[in-house]
């Protein structure tokens, strides 16, 4: 048997042993055996000094070969098995990806307060501040400073809450104008969101419910502007080209004084039961700031011209979200608030 | 105000139709609220004539009629009581439709034949209720379509007007506003004067002259008691919302819904002496005309005779001197009550009256005579009588003064934004009953005496701007300085909070601010809240001193409804009395209930404790900036469970509270398990507190643990401040990370496992260092806490 076919036996025994190898420790072994510095292959290169110098050469190209085709094949296989083990790992490790995720899930906010943040956000824009005041209020600020004195048949429109004769739950956000302009001379440009009371409990009345107030006062304020800031402001409330009607109205404070309508959103307008089947929807009371209400606050009403509006934001949101009952907005049932996540 | 369309044409026929009338008015600023028909639709109804009632042989409660329905005589079986030979009643022919559809046959009710029925107010849709048929006055001519004898093709309208229109609050007002819209003339009925036909007066004495500067009266002799109002006028009161109440008291209240003046007939029979107008003189009752007895106070105008006061002035009658079914012989009042002397009283004797309200908004100080003598001529025709001469008592100088003011084209422009044409302004002012002038370039221009609510010349504007119409006026983007405001970076808003709440799984919840007083109590015994002297309930009839008053509720609320896991929170003002007066401080509050987190796979479920909720907490002080500052200290709150109670304390003064639910107020709230709560001052949470950066060090760190074993009664807190204060400089984090007693330790004691991570910024800590510190810590440690190192 030549050399030459000594070694591919070997060879082949190898590569049968590799291929038996059911594990990288037994392919492992495989290579000690045949590669390892005593194995088979190994030691045919030791011997190979006992040869004579013309066969040296060629018998040590045999074996080097011999050895890289063990080497092969041992690479291979190791490959073969080491993505055999990973799949095996990856198929042991895989999870039913459609159970829920563990963990506190999120709450959310109520839904006056998403209404509100919203409006600020887009008065924001047009660089009006927020302000906030006093909810147990004094009658100057709520009623005497507003134009509205203590025998005004427009308190009747106003059921207070008192406390005594001079200290009262604010009926309306209006009171906020007061105390900026008492703390700063024109221009003005606020917005006052926050709780009111009125003594009226019923279907469509809340004792307690959110306004939120607007102020503009500078020096060429007109009507014109506050009409078009409103159009503005509901059509972008309600993200729509909703028709937009001011109708005279009255209140102490503001001269001329508007109640503002939008189209109805839910019907568009043809009539349904959220608009009284008239079309429109009541949306809050705006008007130019009374020359009495400045005078009230040491602002000379011939400088300065200004609008106020209010609205009521619990309405804003039942339109907004489709509620039908005022009530759910102050029960706080975790199924209603839920809803606004 | 309410009141029938074919009333208002009568004084002012423009050429629309009740829808386009009706958007005028809304448009104009007289809100129209709603439009109704005054009568059902029906057809096929006459007026029937009574003949003769037999009853019926086989039922007791039924008659068999003979009814002259004009053309022919029918047979028409009836059940109602008031049936009767003689009457005039509605009657539904064969083929008449009912309102809902209901069409009339020949039918057959117990055996006899029946050709027709007869009718209820309710069943022609003119009333809600009804007891028995409607009786038609005795001369409605038999066989006439009931639709046209009573005038029932009409629509009601009912106005929602603002407090400055009383000039509205009649028929003669809106007529005017219609006229002015319509550019059309107002057809005024005749007011001229009745001559006396008797010399008989009553003294009248006006004691309180600036109350009343005008005092019209009249005596009438010899109204026939048994007179009827005419149909006309009793549909016209109905489709006004007014009940017929016999001819004196109808036609007073038809002038006040005509002219819009206020009237009162006094039983001149029981009238003693005089009338006297005068404030009411302490001590003085009264006994009203709804039976109510008041004590009058000496703010109240009244309406006096020799025996005292007769009728609260300008507000309601009194029962003693009110005509009845058996007055003859009237006094008839119709005077002018200044506004400032009528307005709150009603309201103080808890009253609201079609006079009062008007009294109060104001009633044209020029319409009592020619309303004394309209009235007179209505009496006169309905029910007889001999009117005497008219007594007025007229204190001039004391009559409201016609508002002067001037009006600028520069502040109509500066007020609307757009130029009105001379002419137009002109033409708008005078319409609506303006006396105009020319002033150079201005107007000078004096209101009317019916319009109380016209006093300078913003007033004349938003009356331009009505008429022109709001919706003809441009609309503009306002125009104003960009301006910057300084806005701090470390400042936080409070949108921040909930959001980071939310975020933690928190529900925000907005509860009322006024609570229930035991709630209130059992929450925060030690304050007095502040209370509402007219709560809407006596469950909210205080205001919170904390906004845990609200969430407790609303825990209750939920819990009450099968939800086992609760997480709200709230923000908002919280009312808290004090010896400086009340404080109205934002805060923000949280209460935990049930478990940790929402049931799920793979994790056991855990009911939430305190420290759950530190975290919560700590995370808010955390945005803040501030948790390195705040302290917990463990103080009793007596709504707390006194072992799970934590004041917070931020620079030294408490910023809030966070503990459980004493068991003790769960229990009264009925709570299945404990519930957690914290509340926060919010003002110096939101303070602004910017990052400052601190040197990388380059060089490793070491980190010790350590287990010391110290006293039950030690808390954490302690032992962390004493190996701050110990330790060098280098010491970069401390952490708890094992807390344990039992087995190994003594009772009493706990063993607490501690982290130290030590690095210095400019080389590489020595092992010999950092035994030297520990050396030192545990030294400090044994000496001031009598801390050991655990074996």
């Amino acid at each position: 048997m030549t050399v030459q076919d000594e070694l591919q036996q070997q060879v082949q025994q190898a590569c049968a042993a590799v291929a038996a190898a059911a594990d990288l420790p037994a392919l492992d072994q495989v290579r000690v055996h045949y590669l390892g510095k005593k194995g088979v292959l190994t030691e045919r290169m030791k011997q190979l000094g006992q040869l004579t110098p013309e066969d040296r050469p060629k018998v040590g190209a045999l074996i080097n070969s011999a050895k890289e085709e063990v080497q092969e094949a041992i690479e291979a296989r190791k490959d073969s098995l080491q993505s055999a083990a990973l799949n095996a790992r990856l198929a042991a490790e895989s999870v039913d990806v459609t159970l829920p995720g563990r963990g506190q899930c999120s709450g959310g906010l109520h839904p006056v307060t998403r209404v509100l943040s919203r409006i600020e956000a887009l008065f924001l824009q047009l660089g009006f501040t927020v302000a906030e005041g006093p909810e147990v209020e004094d009658d100057f600020h709520n009623f005497e400073a507003l134009n509205i004195p203590a025998s005004h048949p427009a308190r009747a429109m106003h059921d207070t809450f008192y406390f005594n004769a001079g200290t009262l739950l604010r009926t309306h956000t209006s009171p906020v104008q007061i105390r900026e302009m008492e703390k700063q001379q024109p221009p003005l440009r606020i917005i006052a969101p926050g709780r009111v009371y009125r003594c009226d409990y019923d279907q469509t009345h809340s004792p307690m419910f959110h306004q939120v107030e607007g102020l503009l006062v500078d020096e060429q304020v007109t009507f014109a502007d506050l009409k078009g800031i409103l159009d503005d402001f509901l059509r972008n409330f309600f993200e729509g080209d909703f028709k937009v009607r001011f109708r005279p109205s009255y209140f102490p404070f503001t001269e001329p004084s508007a109640e503002v309508d939008v189209q109805c959103v839910m019907c568009g307008g043809s009539g349904c039961r959220s608009c009284k089947h008239t079309g429109w929807l009541e949306i809050g009371g705006c008007g130019m700031v009374h020359p009495n209400v400045f005078k009230a606050v040491d602002i000379d009403p011939e400088r300065y011209t200004g609008f106020a509006f209010g609205m009521g934001v619990e309405r804003l949101a039942m339109l907004r979200y489709g509620v039908n009952d005022l009530r759910l907005f102050f029960e706080n049932d975790l199924r209603f608030l839920e809803q606004f996540r | 105000m309410k009141f029938s369309e074919q009333w208002l044409r009568e004084w002012v026929n423009p050429a629309v139709d009740s829808d386009t009338l009706s958007a005028q008015l809304t448009m104009a600023g007289l809100e129209v609220d709603a439009m109704a028909p005054v009568a059902g639709a029906f057809t096929g109804i006459v007026v029937g004539e009574v003949l003769a009632v037999a009853p019926h042989p086989d039922a007791d409660k039924l008659r068999v009629c003979q009814v002259n329905v004009g053309a022919e005589t029918l047979t028409i079986v009836c059940g109602a009581a008031n049936v009767r030979a003689g009457l005039r009643v509605p009657a539904a022919l064969i083929g008449a439709a009912l309102p809902g559809d209901f069409k009339i046959k020949k039918s057959k009710l117990r055996g006899v034949e029946s050709f027709g029925m007869l009718c209820s107010a309710k069943e022609l849709g003119l009333a809600e209720t009804s007891d028995g048929l409607l009786e038609l006055p005795g001369d409605a001519p038999v066989g006439t379509d009931i639709r046209a004898y009573l005038q029932l093709d009409d629509v009601t309208f009912e106005l929602g007007l603002t407090p400055n229109r009383g000039d509205c609050l009649s028929i003669a007002g809106v007529a005017r506003e219609v006229g002015v819209i319509n550019r059309c003339a107002v057809t005024v009925p005749s007011m001229a004067a009745v001559a006396a036909a008797c010399a008989d007066t009553f003294p009248v004495t006006v004691t309180a002259a600036a109350d009343c500067p005008r005092y019209v009266g009249r005596v009438i002799r010899g109204i026939n008691p048994q007179a009827a109002t005419p149909a006309w006028m009793v549909e016209r009161l109905r489709r006004s919302g007014v009940r017929s109440l016999g001819p004196a008291v109808d036609i007073t209240n038809y002038l006040l819904l005509e002219l819009g003046q206020p009237m009162h007939a006094f039983d001149l029979g029981k009238l003693h002496g005089g009338i006297e107008v005068r404030r009411a003189r302490a001590g003085e009752t009264l006994v009203l005309l709804n039976g109510s007895q008041v004590e009058l106070d000496s703010e109240t105008l009244v309406i006096a005779d020799g025996k005292g006061a007769q009728a609260m002035a300008g507000v309601m009658g009194g029962e003693a001197t009110a005509v009845g079914d058996a007055t003859v012989d009237i006094f008839l009042e119709s005077a002018f009550f200044a506004p400032q002397a009528i307005v709150g009283r009603a309201r103080r004797y808890g009253l609201h009256t079609d006079s009062s309200h008007r009294f109060e908004r104001g009633v044209s100080p020029l319409l009592q005579r020619e309303a004394m003598e309209r009235a007179t001529a209505l009496f006169v025709q309905i029910t007889g009588g001999v009117p005497g001469p008219v007594t007025e008592v007229l204190h001039e100088t004391e009559l409201p003064q016609r508002a002067a003011m001037t009006l600028r084209p520069s502040r109509i422009q500066r007020v609307l934004g757009i130029e009105l044409p001379r002419a137009e302004v002109n033409d708008i002012l005078a319409r609506l009953g303006l006396d105009v002038a020319a002033d150079g370039d201005n107007w000078r221009v004096t209101a009317p005496a019916w319009r109380f609510d016209i006093a300078i010349e913003e007033d004349l504007i938003e009356e331009l701007a009505r008429i022109h119409g709001y919706d003809q006026l441009p609309s503009t983007r306002p125009v104003a300085a960009m301006q910057m405001d300084a806005v701090g970076e470390g400042q936080l808003g409070l949108e921040q909070l909930r959001r980071l709440l939310v975020a933690r799984g928190f529900q925000e919840a907005i509860t009322y601010s006024f609570v229930a007083p035991d709630v209130q109590k059992m929450l925060a015994p030690e304050l007095e809240p502040l209370a509402l002297a007219n709560p809407i309930s006596a469950e909210m009839a205080v205001m919170r001193t904390t906004l845990w008053a609200g969430l407790v509720q609303a825990l209750v609320y939920n819990a009450n409804r099968q939800q086992g896991r609760v997480r709200l929170f709230e923000s908002g003002l919280r009312f808290l009395p004090g010896p400086d007066g009340l404080r109205q401080e934002r805060a923000i509050a949280g209460l935990v209930y049930g478990t940790v987190q929402p049931e799920q796979w793979g994790e056991t479920a855990r009911p939430v404790d305190f420290f759950d909720l530190k975290a919560d907490v700590e995370a808010i002080l955390a945005l803040a900036g501030v948790n390195g500052q705040a302290r917990f200290v463990a103080a009793p709150h007596p709504a707390l469970h006194p072992g799970q109670s934590a004041r917070i304390d931020l620079d030294g003064s408490p910023l809030g509270w966070i503990g459980a639910l004493h068991p003790t107020v769960a229990d009264r709230l009925d709570l299945a398990g404990a519930a957690l709560v914290f509340e926060l001052a919010l003002e110096p949470l939101l303070q602004g507190r910017l990052p400052r950066f601190r040197e990388l060090s380059r060089f490793p760190a070491v980190r010790r643990d350590i287990a010391v074993v110290v006293d039950n009664s030690q808390p954490v807190d302690a032992v962390l401040a004493v190996i701050r204060r110990s330790a060098p400089d280098t010491l970069q984090e401390l952490k708890l990370f094992d807390l344990y007693t039992g087995k190994g330790i003594d009772s009493g004691r706990k063993s607490l496992a501690l982290g130290l991570t030590l690095q210095a910024d400019s080389r590489t800590l020595t092992d010999s260092e950092v035994d030297a510190a520990l050396g030192n810590i545990l030294a400090a440690l044994k000496a001031e806490l009598g801390a050991t190192l655990r074996d």
